[in-house]
């Protein structure tokens, strides 16, 4: 388990390296010149060609593009993530504020997608081919085809506009107004919850009925022990496995779905100020947000491998 | 006295297609997702003739426009017909989705096949750049491929076919992992054939059947994602219809015109609920051990 957990963080590393050259690489790829990470475009025409040279110098955007790479991950990892080249403040203190707000909004998704589709997915594995069972795999198979900012719309036009119970966009703290926070998150939580409570619910249904059908089962059935027994005692345990791969990639979704809804609800989390970066061209925020993207991804995807192994006794990694 | 009854022995003959098509269409659910799929097609094809209107043609005299006989599901913001634009937005759909399902599905196929065939370097190389590929959500490495590229059609199917790689490499390289393994590859080996040769002829026919199954499934996934691009604006260009953008065009006009996004939202949801379910269809169908893999 430990020359694992080593291996895997190795290949971790690996990994992250290869992510901070794919976002060093595209930014400067970017049409023009590397100095637009520094200064906007309209700046930029209006500098004389000796400005431009000492800029670069400044920036030592003059230097091989190893060093530049090296300078760059370093100033990263000590959380100096640069300039934006509209307001000039720097990129680290709005990141901060507006990634908690993603994480709030990112981790309440995550923990209901699972508090509502584990059950789901339990009930319809135990009912299988009854009402319930048809329900439940309806509601799924519809619940990963729905668009989620479609669906944002129509819960904005239900219970927002015509019915006028919640808030329609916007984001104020929980320490400012509890009460408040609660109802302008309820429709962007749900929005980015369909997901994957469809996908786990559609994964424990499907391993579940797997596990029922297997020996230890039917001997426990044969203990004459009663079905809340077999199910919660010896068959979840087995087909609840599956579910932390599964979480890993739900969490990626749902960081990829938050820009989407941020933009519908008017959130100001990490995914509306990418695509307001992106549209305004303000670099430094694209990079140091793919960036931190990037790396949560690969870190989450690292624990749940590790964790995976850990509840796994029958898992063997060489 | 026993009667001995004959039994002859006729292998039962199965048509492998008509197996095919019993299963395919075994499930309500596929046929449905069939018939809306090839809908969808016809629609595309001949948008040009059965749409109602002009879908670029401007009336601001008649700007959104509740539903009546002229205008099935009433007008956009400048007037133009929106039936006619979800009509022609299948095909902008569709053709995005397609081409980049078919170029990542060849590019992603054929670095499979390298790094499961050739494996040591070329393996660890190319799938550790998948594992850091993955750990861009679709929508974000779209994101940042417009923003270095800008909009516009052809950067959509870059960014989307960037996006899908990871996903046919890592089936590929599996599938190729097992079929190497056949008698049949050590025969072609000791007969002296090339790589390429065993790569081409051998491999790549016997591991390209989930390739064509998760083609299928992840095209309603692209469509989504398209959608999804083009809603935040940074999608095709604007006078092309597109159902993203038709959605974001009517965030300002719930009240007043809910159809003008409600009606491409909709045809956007059913459209990737079918390739779904023909997806899965046609898993069963063809091989039904693909269960756990795809």
């Amino acid at each position: 388990m430990g020359t694992f957990i080593i291996r895997r963080l190795l290949q971790g590393v690996v990994i992250l390296i290869l992510v901070s050259l794919i976002v060093f690489i595209s930014m400067r790829l970017l049409p023009g010149d590397p100095i637009l990470l520094i200064v906007t475009s309209s700046e930029w025409e209006e500098f004389t060609e000796k400005q431009m040279e000492q800029l670069r110098h400044e920036y030592g955007l003059d230097r091989p593009m190893y060093v530049q790479y090296v300078n760059w991950i370093g100033k990263f990892v000590t959380g100096d993530f640069g300039v934006s080249i509209l307001t000039h403040r720097a990129v680290r203190d709005e990141i901060l504020k507006r990634a908690l707000i993603s994480l709030h909004l990112g981790l309440t998704s995550f923990i209901f997608g699972n508090l509502i589709g584990i059950p789901m997915g339990i009930v319809a594995a135990v009912r299988r081919g009854k009402w319930a069972d048809t329900v439940v795999t309806v509601l799924a198979n519809i619940g990963m085809t729905v668009p989620s900012f479609w669906l944002g719309f129509l819960l904005v036009y239900l219970f927002g506009l015509q019915l006028a119970w919640l808030p329609t966009m916007g984001y104020i703290s929980p320490f400012e107004d509890f009460w408040l926070n609660l109802k302008q998150i309820i429709m962007p939580v749900a929005c980015l919850v369909v997901f994957p409570i469809s996908g786990t619910a559609r994964q424990i249904r499907s391993s579940l009925i797997e596990v029922m059908h297997q020996d230890y089962i039917r001997t426990a059935w044969s203990k004459g022990l009663s079905e809340r027994v077999v199910v919660v005692k010896h068959a979840i345990r087995n087909a609840i496995i599956p579910i932390v791969t599964l979480a890993g990639m739900h969490l990626s979704i749902i960081i990829g779905g938050s820009v989407l809804i941020e933009t519908v609800f008017n959130i100001p989390g990490m995914g509306y100020l990418l695509v307001s970066s992106v549209s305004n061209q303000d670099y430094p925020y694209v990079q140091a947000i793919t960036m931190i993207i990037g790396t949560t991804i690969v870190l989450i995807n690292i624990v749940v491998d590790i964790i995976y192994g850990y509840i796994d006794p029958r898992v063997h990694y060489d | 006295m026993n009667t001995v009854t004959e039994i002859t022995e006729t292998p039962v003959r199965v048509n492998e297609f008509r197996r095919f098509i019993r299963i395919f269409l075994g499930r309500g659910v596929v046929t449905f997702g069939v018939a809306i799929v090839l809908l969808l097609i016809i629609t595309a094809i001949l948008a040009p003739l059965i749409a109602p209107y002009d879908p670029y043609k401007t009336a601001l005299r008649e700007t959104l426009l509740p539903p009546s006989a002229q205008h099935l599901l009433g007008t956009d913001t400048l007037g133009r017909d929106i039936l006619t634009r979800i009509m022609y937005g299948t095909r902008t759909s569709l053709m995005i989705g397609l081409v980049a399902i078919f170029v990542s599905g060849i590019i992603g196929s054929i670095l499979g096949l390298l790094a499961g065939y050739l494996g040591k370097w070329v393996f660890t190389i190319i799938m550790r750049l998948m594992d850091a590929l993955m750990a861009f959500p679709m929508i974000i490495l779209a994101l940042v491929i417009a923003s270095m590229l800008g909009s516009g059609m052809v950067n959509v199917i870059i960014a989307l076919t960037v996006g899908l790689l990871p996903g046919y490499t890592r089936l590929m390289c599996g599938q190729v992992l097992s079929t190497r393994e056949n008698d049949y590859v050590l025969a072609a080996h000791s007969l002296g054939s090339q790589n390429y040769r065993i790569m081409f002829r051998h491999i790549l026919p016997n591991s390209f059947q989930p390739v064509i199954v998760y083609m299928t499934m992840m095209l309603g996934q692209t469509i989504l994602a398209e959608a999804g691009l083009s809603f935040l604006g940074i999608g095709v260009e604007s006078p092309i219809p597109a159902w993203g953008s038709m959605i974001s065009e009517g965030r300002d006009f719930l009240l007043m015109a809910p159809l003008l996004s409600f009606a491409p939202g909709f045809v956007l949801m059913l459209a990737v609920f079918s390739f779904a379910m023909v997806g899965d269809g046609l898993r069963d169908a063809l091989d039904p051990r693909l269960r756990g893999i795809l």
